[in-house]
């Protein structure tokens, strides 16, 4: 693109709610950005369909007050993310606008700020010499942001293969400095500064394969790191209906997961809720480098009162700030809630232009859309040999609870984890409420992480971790005789059966979100924890009567709730445990 | 009157129930027009083919009607004038009292930017123990009561209304039947409260489509007292699924495609943008919403409640308890997500584990009531918490009970300690040690 060239304008012919019809003079892109000027105010939008001379642009504001005639001028690219040092710790608006930096109480049409700070100076360390051979992504330079190696690389618009010209000496320059001068094989030379663009829609795809995930990603959640793990590069869905913990759940796992760098999308959700990382996320420490966690987070806020032509593309920009820093080797964690109300934003604009509508009214396209967006997550190697990763994890908030609707089902098809909500449990609030039986990983299918997890863990560990899911069946079964064959109608055993199943959903399973120290169980006191649960449950116990039983376990889920209370190994913990050997020894069965 | 600067038109060429269609040049989308005299709305331009929404309905809208555009947005006056006041939906005062004079505020305006929104953290209490004890309310928080159209919700959302600390209190009336219309009228004027109330008011006498207007003049209403008099705003919006039935017949003969249970595919953006103005912002001012969704047979997977309970931060359920006979606020189905930020912390420290410990003997006793009612012999744990369940819904669960929260959670300790051992209850030791009665 040169400063010469021409740009296409138009002007707008028709108005229905966001989408606006514009009779252009010239060229114009699908998906190319465009700015509608009203009086002094330019409204941002993105052309979402053209025919002949017509384009029909998506307003991503509220175009109360558009008229027909108002210039429109298109820029001649898509919508772009801006890249640079200093993204960590900023919250952005869906199209990457600073939200910070935005004047007033209230969100002002066309308050465009950007999304970083020029003026500010960093400290650049040269990775690459002159003569150096690269490509887009190879890493010139390195600044320190927030403890986080940033890497400046190579602008992954630019296509072949360069050779590094010139580049500076380390010091300290400002994003839009130039860093470094290329050489194409022509000969024709390009300026690298430490700031670069790239369409939001497209996969950045500077690096050499995309393995199988391997490795664990550790959340602190009992149930997801024991049961239904996670991996690196891994993808997973959280479906609920409303009010059963998704929120909390990523909330949880953005605080604690083993991540380098984590991405958060509120996706037309509630304001509040993002208030609540604006308020916590500077005060909570990284319980993994002990910096205060938003210095490793972003957050990309499309709450569900701002524009909603924005909302499909925060996710994207969201995929794309969390692609830039896997591309410097970095272990990155998506989150995204929810995903449903970008596919409504979706349905939304589909319905207005009269597209023919697929099952409830949601666009045809909509599973190959989510599935293309789940695709570029993963773990990555890249050209220099490094590994990055993005893990992704999205809610799915399902019309009336039910999964059987287009977005869950189409995520269900390429996302690899199933974190299924349940209404029942989060109702006798047995949090958080991922169905055990109903939920899965298929990484725990892969023989891979099944290695790495016994290796890291204990030998023989995922066999555990299959005992721990026939517990539960067994005891979702015995629940279900005692329910139709009464107390007395079913043997003790049967009871047992139940209470056993019980400690393993109240001990492992259930996990207070806002309790200090059982928020995050590493990963030492889960595999200290299975094995005191499994332990428990392998004791023969005798009982006479089955009325002994629900009052004896309940002392003993008791004394091991204490447990998950109380600081690993402290003296409240230590105490504890002796009470539940005294509650267990009352039962056990004479040997001979 | 039209007036020199107003464009006149008097050719209408399509007529539908709800829109008719002009041709019309330098019109701005939303703007407001005269149909013969009626208001209407601009919601579809196509070069020079301009849809209007006529709120009252094209009953009796002639072809040569008279269309005025007025040059501006559905707008408010707001100013302090506004206290004690009765409007309809166009804010028209409909008290018999003079027209307000104030400025003019669109309706329906920008989003606060989140990052300027300060955390809600200040209790609001009720007396309720539904409420207050497991359903914490919270300054800036919105929240509807999901109720049964013969429960007696108005009522309920009065008494929050009065019982609750706010300097002023905004009534979105949609729907309304004429005797709760007065209703809330003879009780905030028997309150004494009138002069902190606002009242907007759409009665089911009125045109429907004009609903739709009712909860943005309440919420333009609320804004204006909580932004520049800095106080906190309670709004109260009963009926939102007659607003939901309102925007569903406006998309319907757009002919937009519905989406579940006939409701436009846009009802989550459009319930999410009138519920997202609670707000406590950093200047002490603050709106809390706590509205009404009617449910029709008990159903809260049709769209309406289901979209709302989306968006809305918890859900209060009104129950009729039988064992009783009294409604309670149902501790199992209710939820106040904001309760986290002020349980514990504004509150006695004991009080999220009592209300959880309390939930969960309830839920129990619940199962015991099934195994009861399914013939099966109850054991004496079984027992024990139905007897709780009774004391538990008498002495606190009751909308008609009115205590602190302090003698809540009190109340709650004595009922656990007189049905229940220490292990039983499985509250923290430390919690157990100092409040657990008689030790
Ligand atoms: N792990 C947990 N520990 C304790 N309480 C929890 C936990 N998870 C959820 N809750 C309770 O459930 C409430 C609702 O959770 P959350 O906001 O995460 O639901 P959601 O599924 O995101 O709902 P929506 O779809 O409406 O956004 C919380 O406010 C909290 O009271
Ligand atoms: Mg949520």
């Amino acid at each position: 693109m040169t400063a010469t060239q021409q740009h296409t304008t138009g002007r707008v012919s028709g108005i229905i709610s966001n989408l606006v019809l514009v009779q252009v003079d010239g060229p114009v892109g699908q998906n190319e950005i465009g700015f509608i000027q009203m009086g002094d105010t330019p409204l941002m939008a993105e052309v979402i369909k053209v025919m002949g001379d017509k384009a029909y642009i998506q307003v991503f504001e509220s175009t109360r007050g558009l008229r027909p005639g108002m210039e429109v001028r298109f820029e001649g690219h898509m919508l772009e993310a801006t890249f640079g040092p200093g993204i960590l710790s900023r919250n952005y608006d869906g199209l990457m606008h600073d939200l910070n930096t935005m004047s007033g109480i209230f969100l002002q049409k066309g308050d465009y700020t950007s999304a970083l700070d020029l003026d500010k100076a960093w400290a650049f360390e040269p990775l690459a010499k002159a003569g150096d051979e690269v490509a887009a992504g190879h890493w010139l330079g390195q600044v320190d942001e927030n403890g986080i190696p940033h890497k400046i690389m190579v602008p992954f618009k630019l296509k072949g293969r360069y050779t590094v010209d010139s580049i500076v000496e380390k010091g300290d320059y400002k994003v839009q400095d130039t860093i470094a001068v290329l050489k194409d094989e022509r000969g024709t030379e390009h300026k690298v500064s430490m700031l670069q663009k790239f369409p939001v829609k497209q996969a950045i795809k500077a690096y050499r394969e995309k393995p199988r995930p391997y490795q664990l990603l550790e959340t602190g959640v009992r149930t997801i790191d024991t049961l239904t793990p996670m991996v690196e590069g891994g993808t997973g869905f959280i479906p609920g209906p409303f009010g059963s913990g998704k929120t909390v759940l990523q909330q949880a796992i953005s605080k604690q997961a083993e991540a380098d760098i984590v991405i958060v999308a509120a996706c037309g959700e509630r304001a509040n809720e993002v208030v609540d990382l604006f308020v916590e996320f500077p005060e909570l420490e990284d319980p993994w480098t002990g910096r205060k966690l938003m210095e490793r987070t972003t957050i990309i806020a499309n709450t569900s009162n701002m524009p909603v032509a924005a909302r499909e593309a925060s996710v994207y920009t969201a995929m794309s700030i969390a692609e830039y820093y896997r591309a410097m080797g970095l272990k990155v964690l998506l989150l995204a809630d929810s995903t449903s109300r970008w596919a409504q934003a979706l349905r939304e604009m589909s319905n207005r232009m009269e597209e023919l509508p697929g099952p409830d009214a949601f666009p045809m396209d909509l599973p190959a859309i989510i599935s293309n967006f789940y695709a570029r997550a993963g773990i990555v190697h890249l050209n220099n040999g490094e590994t990055g990763s993005i893990t992704f994890i999205g809610t799915v908030s399902p019309a009336g609870g039910n999964l059987k609707e287009p977005v869950t089902e189409s995520t269900k098809k390429v996302a690899r984890c199933f974190y299924a909500l349940s209404q029942s449990r989060a109702d006798s609030k047995r949090y958080p409420a991922i169905d055990p039986i109903e939920s899965y990983s298929k990484y725990l299918e892969y023989p891979e992480l099944q290695r790495t997890l016994n290796e890291q863990i204990e030998e023989r560990w995922t066999d555990k971790v299959n005992e721990l899911r026939n517990i539960l069946l067994r005891g979702k079964e015995a629940a279900e005789q005692i329910n139709i064959l009464g107390d007395d109608g079913v043997s003790i055993d049967t009871h047992l059966t139940f209470w056993r199943s019980e400690i393993v959903d109240e001990i492992i399973l259930q996990q207070n979100a806002f309790d200090e120290v059982d928020a995050r169980t590493p990963l030492d006191r889960q595999q200290y924890m299975v094995n005191k649960v499994l332990e428990v449950v392998d004791r023969p116990l005798s009982f006479d009567r089955y009325e002994e039983i629900n009052p004896y376990f309940k002392r003993v889920i008791n004394a091991m709730k204490q447990m998950n209370y109380s600081a690993f190994d402290s003296e409240d913990f230590k105490q504890n445990m002796q009470e539940l050997e005294e509650t267990l020894a009352e039962r056990e069965v004479e040997e001979g | 009157m039209p007036t020199a600067f107003q464009r006149i038109y008097t050719k209408v060429e399509e007529i539908t129930k709800a829109t008719c269609t002009v041709h019309a040049t330098d019109v701005g989308y939303e703007e407001l027009a005269t149909v013969n005299g009626q208001l209407a709305q601009v919601v579809k331009i196509m070069g020079e083919k301009v849809t209007l929404q006529v709120f009252a309905g094209t009953q009796g809208v002639p072809t040569d009607a008279e269309v005025v555009f007025l040059g501006k947005a559905p707008s408010l006056k707001v100013g302090d004038a506004l206290a004690g006041r009765f409007f309809n939906a166009y804010g028209l005062p409909i008290d018999g009292g003079p027209e307000v004079e104030g400025r003019e505020q669109e309706i329906g305006g920008p989003s606060v930017n989140p990052v300027r929104r300060k955390q809600p953290s200040e209790l609001i209490t009720t007396g309720i123990a539904g409420i207050d004890l497991n359903n914490t309310l919270v300054t800036g928080q919105k929240i509807p009561f999901f109720a049964d159209p013969d429960q007696p919700f108005n009522q309920v959302i009065a008494t929050v209304a009065l019982r609750t600390a706010a300097d002023r209190i905004v009534l979105g009336g949609i729907g309304l039947t004429n005797d709760d219309y007065l209703y809330f009228k003879s009780v905030f004027e028997n309150a004494g409260a009138l002069h902190r109330i606002v009242s907007f008011v759409n009665t089911t006498e009125d045109p429907t489509v004009e609903r739709l207007l009712v909860p943005e003049m309440a919420l333009t209403a609320a804004e204006y007292f909580a932004v520049e008099k800095k106080e906190k705003v309670l709004v109260l919006l009963t009926d939102m699924t007659l607003y939901a039935d309102a925007l569903s017949i406006v998309s319907n003969r757009m002919d937009q495609i519905p989406s579940k249970d006939s409701m436009p595919g846009s009802l989550y953006s459009d319930l999410a943008k009138l519920y997202e103005k609670a707000v406590q912002f950093e200047e002490g001012g603050s709106i809390t919403i706590v509205a009404v969704t009617t449910l029709s047979g008990g159903d809260i997977t049709h769209a309406i409640p289901d979209n709302t309970g989306y968006i809305t931060e918890g859900q209060l359920f009104l129950r009729r308890d039988t064992d009783i006979g009294k409604v309670i606020v149902d501790p199992f189905r209710s939820l106040s997500r904001l309760k986290q930020l002020v349980i514990g912390k504004k509150t006695r420290e004991d009080h999220p584990q009592v209300m959880n410990a309390a939930v969960r003997l309830y839920a129990d006793a619940a199962n015991a009531k099934t195994k009861l009612e399914n013939g099966f012999e109850l054991t004496d744990y079984d027992k024990r918490t139905l007897d709780f369940a009774r004391g538990y819904s008498e002495k606190l669960l009751a909308i008609d009970v009115n205590i602190d929260t302090d003698k809540m959670l009190d109340t709650a300790w004595e009922l656990f300690a007189s049905h229940f051992s220490k292990a039983e209850v499985g509250i923290k030791q430390s919690l157990t040690d100092q409040y657990w009665p008689g030790q």
